[in-house]
This record gives structure tokens, sequence and C-alpha cells, in this order.
């Protein structure tokens, strides 16, 4: 789960990392009204969840009312990136002399934290990591004792920052771990850390996202959680407690388990035919999920065939059988052709149950995106 | 011979008064395992499928001889049942319960570290000597008795590459699914060195998938440390970057690193042929067998 940019600095900025002064506004005269508060010149900056967003003509600096106003009218409502944008941040331009990197994530291949401090801020990290990975210095921490603080300032000195301000941005660095450990982060960062003339660091902007497994236990952070208007599919198929991706080919693809519907995705491109979806039933599916699957999958426009590929270990091939037949059956007429591969668990039993009038079956996985290949091929609008 | 689990090996199913632990169970014992103790705080002296159930995974494990531990404890608990199982303690700890959160797996990694214990997932279908025992949920009927191991991120991609093996008369010595989440208790290369080990063991199979560099760094274990040979499979190929596909470790990151396409070369670099279907997977199996 992601925090937007505003929501994170609230966050920060409770725990005691400067942040520059800002008001959200949903409207062009509230952000005037914003601006003229807050003092010129001023950011007016989308809240969208996507990188970029200054590159994307989402974040504008404005120094009097009318840019202002000019500034709120193209942003309030304009399409970031696929995102609606229906407020912005109005914030205080920071006069900076230097702008500096700050961040902590999860080091999966260690299992631990790290913490990473850069000179190299304002720009995209993964970049100078891909470039020049010694621009950022990195130290790891045990996560039984937390950071020390020894570890902050080593981390900053290593990174070069310069000595007049290392103090503060350890400490901004040793809250924001603190921060990262207290509230279940998966990534906080801030990207960038300006420092001023008067030697003094502020967050600029601010990232913050949070394990989605750990939100039962961060129940103010879980109420932050807000609809994301990606696209409606993918709306539903979190109504529908589906793992759901959407991709752009016209093989409509069902199965059960992570690893094996990757696989199915990647057998349909293997045959020559482009995967429409990922959808991931997960185990023991039953009548109503597999009810719900078709559904999804003939939601979307693009998919021309669909394939159904299921490998019982918990869930039974008996029971997603007459879920097929049951949703199958309330259509007049089936919109797109489905072919289905039952194995495992139950999965004879299951194969004798589908209705064959229906839906086209195979025996083998191979045989089933092949033949759903074909069919979206010949059905292809 | 096999890795892990063997006619030796004892049970405790934590969370057996659960839906999950109490059929699993059931299909564990009725597989042939030695389940022979339940630990549920509160439920002790209970019992589940003609198992005693204790109140905690030491007395369970002194009682009963428990030497391993299957954790079917909810999210929010797991974390807290993996320190119990490392510190009763027991040899292999499975952990099956998806969805843990991740800083909870940095502690109890990081615990690991100081312990003796093989800890299997989370996020995992479990263990499995075929013909012998199984831990957790892999669906006994598809495996069979023979050579090969196998090592997978994935449960029901394991259950298709096992059933295209079987078919072919492709016995297996062990597979291990070690679990789909970003930090777990055996990586591949934990795997690998078990299988390199045993003597039983003639050709190994790995199933990964996109993201983080486990597969890269296993390749280049293979390259430098294994006579017994591999052939690999990567899930993910048409997978979009920035996107989690299904499990909470499958992404490509926006900077384009666990992409398959990395994982497949660094693997045929070390000499591992990688089947672009299931069925080619068999196929150099076979061929090398």
């Amino acid at each position: 789960m992601k925090l937007h940019e505003y929501q994170a600095k609230r966050v920060f900025a409770e725990a005691g990392i400067p942040t520059p002064d800002a008001e959200l506004a949903e409207t062009v005269d509230a952000a005037v009204d914003a601006a003229e508060a807050i003092g010129y010149p001023v950011a007016i900056k989308a809240q969208v969840q996507v990188g970029g967003r200054g590159k994307a003509g989402g974040i504008k600096l404005v120094d009097d009312a009318e840019e202002a106003r000019e500034a709120a009218e193209d942003i309030l409502g304009m399409d970031l990136k696929g995102y609606h944008v229906d407020r912005v941040l109005v914030e205080e331009a920071v006069d900076f002399t230097n702008e500096l990197y700050v961040g902590v994530t999860m080091d999966r291949g260690e299992g631990k934290p790290v913490a990473m401090v850069s000179t190299r801020g304002g720009v995209d990290i993964e970049e100078v990591a891909a470039e020049d990975p010694d621009a950022i210095a990195r130290e790891h921490v045990d996560p039984a004792f937390g950071m020390q603080p020894y570890q902050a300032r080593k981390a900053v000195y290593d990174a070069g920052v310069d000595r007049k301000v290392a103090n503060d941005v350890a400490g901004v660095l040793t809250t924001l771990y603190d921060l990262w450990a207290a509230k279940d982060g998966s990534d906080a960062e801030i990207n960038p850390l300006m420092v001023t003339a008067d030697d003094e660091v502020i967050a600029a902007d601010a990232v913050m996202n949070i394990d989605g497994d750990a939100l039962f236990r961060q129940p103010e952070l879980a109420e932050m959680q807000e609809e994301a208007a990606e696209d409606d599919l993918e709306a539903k198929a979190n109504d529908y407690g589906f793992d759901y991706v959407r991709l752009d080919g016209n093989v409509g693809i069902i199965g059960n388990g992570a690893g094996l519907v990757m696989t199915t995705l990647d057998l349909v491109d293997h045959y020559g035919g482009e995967p429409a979806n990922f959808l991931d039933i997960g185990g023991g599916a039953k009548a109503e999920r597999v009810t719900n699957a078709l559904d999804m999958v003939f939601s979307d426009e693009n998919v021309d065939a669909v394939v159904f590929n299921i490998f019982g270990g918990i869930t039974r091939g008996d029971e997603v059988a007459q879920g097929i037949n049951e949703a199958l059956d309330a259509f007049d007429e089936i919109p797109k052709r489905v072919v289905v591969r039952l194995a495992g668990t139950k999965a004879e039993e299951g194969m004798e149950i589908l209705n064959t009038d229906l839906v086209t079956v195979e025996k083998t996985l191979e045989d089933a995106v092949q033949r759903a290949v074909e069919y979206a091929e010949e059905d292809s609008q | 011979m096999s890795v892990l689990v063997d006619e030796d090996t004892r049970v405790v199913v934590q969370g057996i008064t659960g839906g999950e632990g109490k059929f699993h169970t059931e299909q564990m014992l009725e597989y042939g395992t030695n389940v022979v103790a339940g630990a549920v705080p509160g439920k002790g002296g209970q019992e589940v499928a003609g198992v005693p159930v204790y109140d905690t995974v030491h007395r369970a494990a002194r009682e009963e001889d428990a030497n391993a531990a299957v954790v079917f404890v909810p999210p929010a608990f797991a974390a807290d049942a993996c320190f119990e199982a490392l510190d009763a303690p027991v040899d292999l700890v499975v952990a099956i319960t998806e969805g843990i959160p991740t800083q909870d797996m940095s502690k109890v990694y990081r615990k690991l570290q100081e312990t003796d214990t093989h800890l299997v997932g989370p996020n995992c279908p479990g263990v499995i000597t075929p013909g012998v025992a199984k831990l957790g949920i892999l669906p006994g009927n598809i495996f069979s008795s023979g050579n090969v191991g196998l090592v997978s991120r994935s449960g029901t991609l394991t259950y298709q590459v096992v059933d295209n093996l079987t078919k072919r008369g492709l016995g297996q010595t062990t597979a291990i699914g070690i679990g789909g989440d970003p930090i777990i208790g055996t990586d591949f290369i934990d795997a690998l060195e078990l299988f390199e080990a045993d003597p039983d063991t003639h050709a190994v199979v790995m199933c990964g998938e996109i993201g983080g560099e486990d597969e890269e760094e296993a390749a280049r274990y293979i390259g430098a440390n294994m006579d017994t040979p591999v052939v690999g499979f990567i899930a993910g190929r048409t997978a979009p970057p920035g996107k989690r596909m299904g499990h909470a470790g499958a992404i490509v990151s926006g900077s384009g690193t666990g992409t398959a396409q990395s994982k497949i070369d660094a693997l045929e670099n070390a000499g591992t042929p990688v089947g672009n279907t299931p069925e080619e997977v068999a196929d150099h199996v076979e061929d090398i067998l």
C-alpha cells in the first residue's frame, strides 16, 4: 500500500522530520488561497501515486496568484500516466543549495533492512544505483536491534555529505528508519532531502509504502488507503479478492497459484498468442470464485478466448468443473470460447462433469494453451 | 536417501485445531507421515485425528520426540510460531502460512542464522519425500519415488512439473517448495547444497520465477559447486515491470532487475538447460538420466 505524498509528509512531520509548509487543495480557488497564505514562490503538486510527476507536468512552481491559478487549473483534473488528478499539494518552495537522498528498504537477498544515503538526490535513485552504485552509501541494519546512531553517522559520512549538515541528516535517517520499522514500511524515502543556504535540511518529497500484509496492525495507515482508480477491471478484481494484472493481449487466463498462472501466460506467448491478463483464483476455489473469475475475464473487451487451467492440490477439480458449468449455463450465448484443463485432485471427476457443449476440454497444459491461442486468432475482432 | 524428510521425521503441527491444520494433518497421516503431536496454546489435552495436542511446541517435542514442525498458524501469529519452533528446538520447520508481514520474517530470518534448524517457507506448499512422508499441503498422489530432486518457489507450478516428470517415470527423491515470499528460510542455494550432498539425487529441477536475485545467485553456485546436473524453469517471462504477479516476491522492479531473462541467462551461462515449457523440463531431465 502506497501513501500519497501529503500523507507521507504528515507522518514524517509528526515524527519530527522537517517538511515545507503545505496545504492540500481540491479546487482551483482553494489552491490559490493556500498559495496566498503560504507566500510565494510555491510549488503546486499533483497528488497521484506515480513517479516522474515533474516531467509529466504534474508539478509547477509559481510566483504569484495568477500563475498559481493557471497551474492549479492545468493540474487539477489532468490525466497523469493513467491517474486522474483530483487534489494538489500547495507547498512552500524551498530555496536549496543541495539535494540529498535518504531511504530505508528491505534487502530481500540479505533478509534485513538497509538504510541508504546519497549526495545525488533529486533524480531517480534507481538510475543512480544502476550508473554509479558507489554514489549510494548503504548500511544494513540488524532487525533485532534496530539502527544504531553510529550506523546513521557512518552512512552519512560514507556518502560524503557536507559535515555542516551531517548530524542533521543522520538524525533524519534515524527517524526515517524508526518510522519504517514502527509503521511496517516496505520503502521509506526522502528524495530530495534539501539543504538550504542556512544549512537546514528539509524533506521536499516523501515516499512511504506500507507492507500490505501488515495493515491489520496499522489501523491508522489502513484508513489512509484510497481506491486507486487505475483500471476498472483491477478495481473489480480487488472486490472479488483476486490477484489480477491486466495486460495487452487477447487470450484471457484463469488459473490457480501464482507460478502456474505466470507459466500459463508464458506458454500463451510461447505458442504465438498474447496474454490478456494474470488472474490467480487462489487455493481451494469453489463455484462462486469460478463464476467471478469468468465474469472478470469476459468483462475485458480485449479478450477473444479464455484458457482455464487448474492444477488441484487443495483445489478440487470436481468443484471447479461444477462452477464452470453453472457460470456458463447462465449465459444465453457464451461471450468467448473457453478451453479448460483440469489436473490433480479430483481432476478426472471434474473432466467428466464438464459440459462439453459449453467448453473445450484439453488434457495437457500445452494443448489447452495452444487451443486457446487458436481460438483467439479465429475469433479476434 | 532423501533430503530434509525421511522415516525418522516426527512432526508437530502448529495450529492443528484450525480448519487447514486439521484437514492437512489428516492428509499427512493418510500419506504415512509420522505426525506425533499438535501444538496450540490453550488446547493442550485435546486430540485431533488421534494426535495429542500440547500447549507449547517445547512440551510436544519433549513428550513425543518431535523433530520437525509444520506451521498452519494465521499470519499475525505465524512469526511467533516460527520463533517457538526454532527455540524448542526442532531440526526442520515448514511454514505454510501466507501473508506474514515481511518485517516479522526479517526477525525470524535473523534468529534462524543462530540455529542449526532448516526453515522452509513461509508461503510454501511444503516438503515431500515420495513414499515416505510429506510435510505441508502437497497432493501426495502425483509424486513418485525416484532420483530427481526438485526445488521450487511456487506450489501449483511444482505440481505441474512433477506431473510431467512422474508421467515419464521420472520419480523424485524429495521435492521442496521454498515459497514465494521476499524473505524465506531455505533458498535455492540451501536446497541445491542438500541435493548435491545426497547420493541418490542424480538430477535436480529448479523452478524459479521473476523477482529478486536468488536464481542468479543459485546459477553462480551451480557453476562453481555442483556435479549433480540441474535443469531450470523460470516463470514470468511475460510479466510487466512494477506489477506484483500473485506472490509477494514475484515482481520485476521498475529499474528492470528480477526479470525472467536475466535468470534464464544466468542459468544457461552456468551450463544449466532451461525448459521453455514444463514438458521441455521433463525432456531435459530424461536426456540427463
